[in-house]
């Protein structure tokens, strides 16, 4: 062999990505620690709210899996009317801003929500949303259909000539394809989900019910904002990376490399498994996404047409701003899969371990000396978006390129492809399905987030989450209502349009 | 590929500077909520520009908190000239920063206190009370709330400037029998969230009987929604008071500018836009009285409220039991 597959591949871009999600992540950290006046030590109440962060993480990313295997197992198996909606569907509660999902989640599971009336009308017992359960509960509606495309992206990379082979050798498909390619994904699925949830705040504290449901994010805020302790925020965010560490060392142990086999690169048919139990997996997630999703629609459409001018132009804002920072996630996320290895696997985890409150205040304190944050605002937040969605689109491109490499490696390098034909006529058009997806995350994830801009906008820099929340500070709900019911449209059509474009003949 | 953005942004400023430098500006570094089209900001600018000269610009950072915050990381070379919106939970920390300078403005307060600083001045006050739906026979004091089925649903003190007036409140009105009342009060709570906006749309969403909000809160449903519904309890305890105020900074480029806007700030110019824009209490009462609709407000009888120093050096064994006592 005289070429590795993956030495056609261009490396450098990779490396230069990982070095600004580095400066980004592990950088800002560093620009508030050099700031801080080192004098507390952690104390008994962080200790507990690490103890509540880490197992209500856990028992979050573990439903989400579990729950997401029976779902894209039947998504992959069955086709019917609507399926491509429904899967188009899972992305929508990704990109909700927390507090438009979580007034979503109460009007269903609240004290006054339909779950309770029906339970009611049932003459059954009132269930309470607050509470330990309550804040799983949310982070499974945020993360469990996100886990879901993940592992129905790897049940419908597998060639159906496997499929087929084993049918017709009748030989047990779940624990020779099937269990194989959960291995491969699963893993990197739960941490992704975990450190979501580590990072968990408002969401955490909203329906945890109390004191009780501290997480460390929280004692960030409350060190940064309340005690302006920035040794204090900056160890428990160094903590945060800790865990982070430790949980991608264990899922990269776990992580199994997948049994490679070419296929003649189409689609699944399959004919073995139940339908009653894919029928049933299906409705289920079906109705837990509907609702909630239902209710926001609902409560927002009488104040969507009556929306100030004002409005209009943040969302606008926020469209720029979106666009922008999926181009610039899209391309930094392709580089860092050429590149693969070590240094990329870390750069493609770290944006999820660093707490936005740090990452914002200490790029606050390296961008203040020379220029005003607020004429910053929107560049900034583009770039920061850009790299807190990396994750994700790494996660939606790499296993992809990988198996491209593995697939077609031998073709290129026996035609002595250059770097360029094989990135255009190869691996691109393999990947369009994949980056389409991506491009949509990042583009909707930019359009909900509410994080650097608002440390950073000044008056004329207002995006639609902002304006949104704004809203509610004026004691506006029912405009609020309507601005998140824009800001649910407008996130799910960037999503749809870059999802649906990278699915074009495609029969995902 | 973040270079070429940084760049025209630092382009575009350069050539932005020249044309702002002929006018003077000020800069008032305040809470979000202020400067949003729907707070007091864009009416205070307008009312100001008219007389000064120049070009009053709002630079908005999270809740009032987040603002002392911002300041803190800005340090001496902060570019504000003003800071407006910190409350007396906030001013004893503020003033160890040593970045603001005095006043030196005599006003006529029409605060339920009286007021003596040197370096900050009120501009707004209000009760803290809990709202609830007309209709209901509502509790008269914490221990009646605590002793009840009622549900509330209230602000972190960690993280939300309301919340953390309440902790004071209970606090300034039971002393050491504080955590006590709180353990009492822990099958209440519905839940605590980080901010007010989240409380107060879990209210409106139906999930408790009442939320920790302002004497104030029913004025907006009434004036702006044609809605009486929402009324505020009385407590025989007394009522917590906010007390918003600014200060002038120490190191600003334009003192005078800074000066007169403080005077300005306590005229009736200001102080007619608070009540239906910020929904407060102004703290000098403006000539043509308040808006129709504050005299349907509750007057609670009595007024609590620590000195800056006092609270800053309860929070924390405050807080401890908070905490202690709803962990339970």
């Amino acid at each position: 062999m005289a070429h590795s597959p993956v030495a056609i591949n261009p490396r450098w871009p990779g490396g230069i990505v990982a070095g600004l999600v580095l400066a980004l992540t592990l950088g800002t950290l560093c620009a508030v620690a050099l700031r801080a006046e080192f004098q507390t030590v952690l104390g008994a109440a962080d200790w507990a709210a690490i103890r509540f962060t880490v197992s209500q993480a856990f028992v979050s990313a573990a439903m989400s899996c579990l729950l997401a295997i029976p779902v894209s197992r039947a998504l992959a198996r069955r086709q019917f009317k609507g399926r491509g909606a429904l899967i188009t569907l899972l992305g929508a509660p990704f990109l909700l801003p927390v507090i438009v999902a979580v007034l979503g989640l109460v009007m269903v599971f609240g004290r006054n929500g339909i779950f309770n009336d029906v339970l009611g009308f049932l003459g059954m017992p009132e269930i309470s949303i607050y509470g330990f359960h309550g804040v799983v509960l949310a982070h499974v509606f945020f993360n469990m259909p996100l886990v879901t495309r993940l592992i129905l992206q790897g049940w419908l990379a597998v060639p159906s000539e496997r499929f087929r082979l084993a049918a017709s050798l009748n030989a047990p498909i779940g624990r020779l394809i099937e269990w194989p390619m959960l291995r491969n994904i699963l893993p990197s699925a739960f941490l992704v989900v975990f450190l979501i949830c580590l990072m968990s705040f408002a969401v955490a504290l909203t329906l945890g019910g109390g004191p009780k449901a501290t997480t460390v994010e929280l004692a960030i805020y409350q060190a940064l904002r309340f005690d302006f302790d920035l040794g204090r925020a900056a160890l428990l965010a160094l903590v945060q990376f800790g865990i982070c560490a430790v949980a991608a060392t264990i899922a990269w142990g776990i992580t199994s490399p997948e049994v490679s086999g070419a296929g003649f690169d189409r689609a699944v048919q399959r004919w073995d498994g139940g339908v009653k139990r894919d029928v049933l997996a299906i409705s289920l997630a079906a109705l837990f996404l509907i609702l909630p999703l239902g209710m926001i629609v609902l409560r927002g459409s009488s104040a969507l047409l009556s929306l100030q001018p004002d409005i209009w132009q943040a969302a606008l804002r926020s469209v720029i701003v979106a666009l922008c920072s999926s181009a610039l996630c899209t391309v930094m996320a392709l580089a860092l899969a050429l590149r693969a290895g070590r240094l990329v696997a870390v750069a493609g985890v770290l944006p999820l371990a660093a707490s936005s409150l740090v990452l914002g205040t200490g790029l606050f304190l390296i961008v203040y000396p020379y220029i005003s944050p607020a004429k910053l605002a929107l560049p900034m937040t583009m770039l920061v978006n850009a790299v807190l969605a990396l994750p994700f689109v790494l996660r939606a491109i790499a296993p992809a390129v990988t198996k491209i490499e593995s697939d077609f490696g031998r073709l290129g390098a026996s035609l002595a492809m250059s770097k360029g034909t094989w990135l255009w006529r190869i691996v691109l058009p393999r990947l369009r399905g994949p980056i389409g997806f991506g491009a949509g995350i990042a583009a909707a994830l930019s359009m909900g987030d509410l994080g650097v801009i608002a440390l950073f906008a000044g008056d004329a820099q207002e995006t639609l989450p902002l304006a949104m929340y704004r809203l509610m500070g004026a004691y506006k709900m029912e405009a609020a209502s309507g601005a998140a019911l824009l800001l649910l449209i407008m996130s799910f059509t960037l999503f749809w349009i870059c999802d649906r474009g990278g699915r074009v003949n495609a029969d995902l | 590929m973040q270079k070429p953005i940084i760049l025209t942004a630092a382009a575009a400023f350069a050539m932005a500077t020249p044309a702002i430098a002929e006018t003077p500006v000020l800069t008032v570094l305040t809470y979000d909520s202020f400067t949003s089209e729907w707070g007091p900001g864009p009416a205070v600018e307008a009312a100001f520009e008219e007389t000064c000269g120049c070009d009053l610009q709002f630079v908005g950072a999270g809740d009032g908190a987040a603002l002392l915050a911002r300041l803190q990381l800005e340090g001496p070379s902060t570019e504000a000239d003003i800071v407006l919106g910190l409350d007396t939970n906030l001013t004893a920390a503020a003033r160890e920063t040593g970045l603001f300078a005095s006043h030196g403005i005599t006003a006529d307060l029409d605060l339920p206190v009286s007021w003596d600083d040197a370096e900050f001045l009120p501009f707004d006050w209000g009760y803290f009370a809990f709202v609830g739906n007309k209709g209901a026979e509502p509790p008269t004091s914490f221990r009646a709330l605590a002793d009840s089925d009622i549900k509330i649903v209230i602000q972190d003190p960690r993280s939300s400037t309301p919340g953390l007036g309440l902790l004071m409140w209970v606090q300034n009105a039971y002393g050491d029998e504080a955590p006590a009342i709180w353990a009492d009060l822990a099958d209440n709570i519905v839940t605590v969230t980080p901010g007010w906006t989240e409380a107060y749309g879990l209210f409106l969403e139906g999930e408790a009987d009442a939320v920790l909000s302002y004497t104030t809160s029913p004025a907006y449903h009434l004036i702006a929604e044609e809605d009486d519904s929402k009324v505020a309890w009385p407590f025989d305890e007394g009522h917590y008071l906010q007390v918003e105020v600014a200060g002038k900074v120490a190191g600003t480029d334009q003192p005078e500018l800074a000066d007169k806007f403080l005077a300005f700030m306590v005229s009736d110019a200001f102080q007619s836009i608070i009540p239906t824009t910020n929904w407060m209490y102004p703290a000098v009462t403006p000539q043509d009285g308040l808006p129709t609709g504050f005299e349907t407000l509750i007057t609670p009888a009595k007024s609590l409220l620590f000195s800056a120093d006092d609270a800053l050096a309860t929070r924390a064994t405050a807080l401890d039991a908070w905490r202690t006592a709803l962990s339970q």
